[in-house]
């Protein structure tokens, strides 16, 4: 392959698809990020410049990853020439990590370097954002975007995180089985995390906020094909696949938040839907229903479900008082309170809501007022519902929200 | 590498308890102490008398500027500690987990920078 057309092209799809796995298997031989990252950069470079002669090798990702960690090792050694102290001392340069070798590992380096970027001993914020700039790949100017926050702020997160990672000794490992299923739960939080950010849109324009969703159903994917026994990781991957196949449904054409019982079904992604449901049942079948398998069955059920009217309702209820053994609070019993209304009438479903809002804790939450002016509304209470939207409207920004909001505002005939 | 792990509590909680709890809590740590000097994770460790005795010394431009008492007034003070060598934070972590200094208190796990690094 000498046409240099064909090679560029032939060596973007190969950064596409293999520059994360290099990139974790270098920081694994080199014991440092950045050092990792300039060597990635510096074997794409090379192998611009020796396959037009040489031809692509047969296993491109042995190659860069060898000529990465030699450029490496090159760059360290000839640094250490001008540190006379370094250059001086008997020992090899001090490369972290003596198991050097490039084999393919038994275990896949992403693997362990997702463990090591959602390591518990980092903060929340720094594993998010290190999980999406390493494994995922985005620039630190896309995650500062998506997240709202100065580019400078999360360079600096970023490179505390790094900083840390390599002082304090967190390690490249997948950990042991002792402690798997915590360290694994930490990983899922941050990737739920990442799909949250995307799906709930408490600011920001939708674009990039998709971009998030889709990143975390990659992660998720990755997670599963790595450990494709963790029943946990197939219940997250189904249900944010469930979550996600009501993207287009979600938005009218003009950008208004459409709430589910008026959602077009017909829209609803069919393939994304039996995939989720699949990986949801496949992960209740093991006899233990975790955070995500309990989610996912919910999710599951609005999903087959052909309208709001023919939704299973009692079961949604008995599954929201399940997962708040989960996820204790008022979020998520206010879900119980509104399927349980669905089930049981509007009645029940407000004697519910009236008592989760007196004890507190859910001052400032949104979903608060729409549900209980939801169910005023469908009691006859026009006034009431009207004042319950009005105080919803004074609790969110975000424009799709607020024009749902005043249509709601109208139909109960307030102004 | 070496960690430093370092252990908080109230003292006056401390001093608080009965001689007998006294006894039990110095044998769990004793316990502990031998356990990890027989892993080889040991490296040294010492209780330590209360912040009452201790003295802060400074000596901007050779001066030198002595202080009764710690270098911070806090709510948890520093008991004791022990220097441990693991392989990475992973082991360094249950180590501290499994110091009784968990169970009573804050241990604070920090890793030892190497010497003129």
């Amino acid at each position: 392959m000498t046409d240099p057309a064909a090679l560029r092209s032939e060596l973007d799809r190969i950064y596409r698809a293999d520059s994360r796995r290099i990139l974790a298997t270098l920081i694994r031989l080199l014991g440092d990020f950045d050092v990792a990252e300039e060597a990635l950069g510096e074997a794409f470079a090379a192998a611009m410049e020796k396959w037009p002669t040489t031809g692509v090798p047969g296993n491109p990702y042995a190659w860069l990853v060898s000529t990465g960690r030699f450029k490496a090792i090159d760059r360290i050694r000839r640094d250490a020439r001008f540190i006379p102290e370094l250059a001086s001392t008997q020992e090899p340069i001090a490369l972290p990590r003596p198991e050097l070798g490039e084999e393919a590992p038994i275990v896949d380096d992403r693997l362990r370097l997702i463990f090591t970027c959602c390591h518990p001993a980092l903060a929340a914020e720094a594993r998010v954002a290190l999980t999406l700039r390493v494994i995922c790949g985005l620039s630190t100017a896309e995650i500062a975007r998506a997240f709202l926050i100065a580019e400078a702020t999360l360079a600096q997160r970023l490179h505390r995180a790094k900083e840390k990672i390599r002082g304090a000794g967190i390690p490249y490992e997948v950990p042991e089985a002792s402690v798997l299923p915590e360290r694994l739960d930490t990983v899922l939080a941050v990737i739920y995390l990442v799909f949250n950010e995307g799906y709930a849109a408490t600011s920001g324009t939708s674009l990039l906020r998709s971009d998030l969703c889709q990143e975390a159903i990659r992660l998720g994917r990755l997670l599963v094909e790595l450990m494709p026994e963790a029943n946990e990781a197939n219940a997250l991957l189904g249900l944010m696949l469930l979550h996600d196949s009501r993207r287009d449904a979600r938005t009218s054409p003009t950008g208004d938040l459409v709430l589910l019982d008026e959602q077009d079904r017909s829209t609803w992604d069919q393939q994304a839907i039996n995939e989720g449901v699949e990986r949801v049942e496949w992960a209740l079948k093991s006899g233990f229903a975790g955070q995500y398998a309990v989610e996912g069955a919910i999710a599951a059920l609005h999903a087959q479900a052909p309208s709001s009217d023919q939704t299973d309702w009692r079961q949604i209820a008995a599954l929201y008082q399940y997962l708040l053994n989960y996820r204790p609070g008022p979020v998520v019993e206010l879900n119980h309170a509104v399927a349980v209304a669905m089930a049981d009438g509007p009645e029940e479903g407000l004697r519910l809501v009236d008592s989760i809002a007196a004890r507190g804790g859910l001052e400032g939450y949104r979903w608060l007022p729409v549900a209980r002016g939801e169910l005023l509304r469908r009691l006859g209470c026009k006034a009431e519902a009207a004042e319950e939207f009005r105080k919803a409207l004074g609790m969110t920004t975000v424009e799709g929200e607020r024009r749902l909001l005043r249509r709601r505002l109208q139909e109960v005939g307030g102004t | 590498m070496q960690y430093l792990l370092l252990i908080y509590m109230q003292e006056s909680e401390w001093e608080a308890l009965s001689s007998e709890e006294h006894a039990r809590r110095r044998k769990e740590f004793d316990e502990y102490s031998i356990k990890t000097s027989q892993s080889g994770h040991l490296v040294g460790g010492n209780p330590l008398h209360p912040v009452r005795t201790a003295t802060t010394i400074r000596s901007p431009k050779g001066r030198l500027e002595m202080m009764d008492g710690p270098f911070a007034e806090t709510k948890e003070q520093l008991a004791g500690y022990f220097l441990i060598e693991a392989k990475d934070l992973d082991e360094a972590l249950q180590l501290a987990k499994e110091c009784p200094g968990s169970k009573y208190a804050a241990v604070e796990v920090r890793p030892c920078a190497p010497r003129g690094g």
